[in-house]
């Protein structure tokens, strides 16, 4: 079981990231915590929610990043992050136990909960910090991509989808299947020129993630200045230092 | 990464139960340490006491302590699991050569042979522990090949001194095990300090770029949540460089300078203060190796913390 499968599944269930859409604002996060924490993996602990040090087990987590591109072409970025469900997933094999395993039939990473023996060893050995480890249960828990919504008959069809993306009021979140190069979801990846997140570990991940989209608009182009100028810095004259020595204080 | 206590006990202790039971082993195919009942009986308490008493002591760290056995079945992937195989079955031979060695005769070359079983499989043990931590790319102070050679090395040593210890306890001053235990803890102390070299100055792959896959210099904005998560407690864990210098010296000083210096003076002084000095040793050499096994945490960094404003892992 803690073997991966011989060869990397031919559909590979997985998600598409949009950040060039990406609003940052934590619906998939929560949707995916409200789902799950009566899901496959329930329930998603928290400890200590009402009180000062509120924190608990999530599957997905919003970041927000700054990048400082060239000529000043800075931009925010949000970062939407969970399970990535790879080809060669290390979380896999290093387990003793085989609780941790990959579907053959649909590439979905997954935890057994009842022979997890709570070692950590799988967040460990994974780069992007998909597992999280619930201390109330003592198991290893992470993103299910909700295997049980997306295969749930007594769902209609177009809520098959994994929480986070059905949630999205942006439509920054796709689900398909990566493996077959004809799907919605992998002709999105060709045209936007989607990426691995690390390439360089090595875990081959199945979920991409697409760039943002160059600004149509320069710094400057709109007759702003590039920067902000400094109102005193050295010149300005005797009386400017002083007045910015008084607002300084 | 975060420090676990029963972590750091477990590799240490082990390390050097394993390290003694090879070199009884070894020492006594090549007539270097007499077959003396009594010593062997100590020797083989000590060395398989560690053993279980680190083993017992890496099940406290588990979710689900009564779940571990599940921990010997994924041997054909999992480098835990083959250490959990390893272990256990290092106590079949070493267990028969012990009880050959304390209540018979039986002195043969099939008892000399057991002997060096289990000299191979605590070695196959301590290599399996190594690799668990050399095998995770996502910690680059750790997927090294000096991380494979200090487990070995610091094995050998501390078995070595503990070795040299309990031999002249029993009055046995043997130039041999006294020229083993200081080469050992030269070679470790080499290793190590090339491993330290080897991590000061070789950065990771992985940066907050390559994490993001975004083109430019990338900063942490907003962290996802106000709280620290299980991800930071565990795997964020930093400390400070000037910290991390001086207790290098000090893990320097007490687990390699000094071991080497009491061993030597023990060496050449009079039998009564030679015992004393070579114990002397292995209690410094143990305060060493608990400060050199927390830093071998602490001072490694995953890539996780990338997507927490760390610019390099």
């Amino acid at each position: 079981m803690t073997s991966l499968p011989q060869r990397a599944p031919e559909t590979k269930l997985g998600l598409v990231i949009d950040l060039d859409i990406c609003v940052g604002c934590h619906a998939c996060a929560t949707n995916c915590k409200e789902w799950n924490t009566s899901g496959h993996s329930a329930p998603l602990t928290d400890y200590d929610p009402y009180g000062a040090d509120p924190t608990g087990v999530w599957f997905n987590r919003v970041h927000s990043f700054e990048v400082l591109g060239e000529d000043g072409d800075n931009r925010t970025v949000h970062f939407p992050k969970s399970c990535l469900h790879c080809d060669d997933a290390p979380c896999v094999t290093v387990c003793p136990t085989g609780a941790s395993y990959k579907r053959d039939e649909d590439g979905i990473v997954l935890v057994n909960a009842d022979t997890c023996i709570g070692c950590k060893l799988c967040s460990w050995a994974c780069p992007y910090g998909a597992r999280e480890y619930d201390q109330d249960q003592g198991v290893m828990k992470k993103c299910t991509l909700c295997i049980d919504k997306i295969y749930n008959e007594n769902l209609d069809e177009e809520s098959r989808v994994p929480a986070c993306v059905a949630t999205c009021p942006a439509g920054a979140r796709h689900f398909g299947d990566l493996g077959d190069p004809d799907s919605d979801v992998s002709r999105l990846v060709a045209a936007r020129g989607g990426y691995d997140l690390m390439p360089e570990q090595g875990c081959k991940p199945t979920n991409k993630y697409l760039p943002p989209r160059p600004k149509k608009t320069g710094v400057g182009a709109t007759g702003a200045p590039a920067a902000l100028e400094p109102m005193v810095e050295g010149g300005g004259g005797a009386f400017l230092r002083w007045i910015d020595k008084v607002l300084s204080r | 990464m975060h420090p676990a206590f029963s972590v750091i006990f477990f590799t240490t202790a082990s390390g050097a139960g394993y390290g003694l039971l090879t070199l009884l082993s070894i020492m006594q195919a090549g007539r270097v340490l007499p077959a003396d009942p009594v010593m062997g009986a100590v020797g083989f308490v000590i060395a398989l006491g560690l053993i279980t008493a680190g083993l017992l002591s890496s099940t406290f760290h588990l979710g689900h302590p009564e779940r571990a056995w599940r921990a010997l079945s994924q041997w054909k992937s999992s480098w835990l699991s083959r250490e959990g195989v390893y272990s256990i079955a290092t106590y079949l031979p070493a267990v028969i050569y012990a009880a050959g060695w304390v209540f018979t005769d039986w002195r043969d070359s099939l008892f000399t042979l057991t002997g060096m079983v289990a000299a191979i499989l605590s070695m196959q043990t301590v290599y399996c522990t190594s690799m668990i931590y050399a095998s995770l790319r996502t910690i680059r102070a750790w997927a090294n090949r000096w991380t494979v050679l200090a487990y070995f090395s610091l094995s050998i040593m501390t078995g070595a001194l503990l070795l040299n210890a309990l031999a002249t306890c029993f009055g046995y001053y043997e130039p041999a095990l006294f020229w083993t235990a200081a080469t050992a803890v030269v070679v470790a102390g080499f290793v190590k300090m090339r491993y330290w070299r080897f991590i000061d100055v070789t950065p990771s792959d992985s940066t907050a770029e390559t994490a993001t896959g975004l083109k430019g210099e990338v900063r942490l904005l907003e962290s996802p949540h106000t709280q620290e998560n299980y991800l930071q407690k565990e795997m964020g864990y930093r400390i400070a460089r000037k910290h991390s210098d001086k207790l290098r010296q000090l893990a320097i000083a007490a687990g390699f300078v000094a071991p080497v210096l009491l061993t030597t003076l023990a060496h050449i002084s009079v039998p009564a203060t030679a015992a004393p000095l070579s114990v002397l040793a292995v209690a410094l050499a143990a305060i060493g190796l608990l400060i050199e096994r927390w830093l071998f945490f602490a001072e490694a960094k995953h890539t996780v913390t990338l997507y927490y404003g760390a610019t390099s892992a």
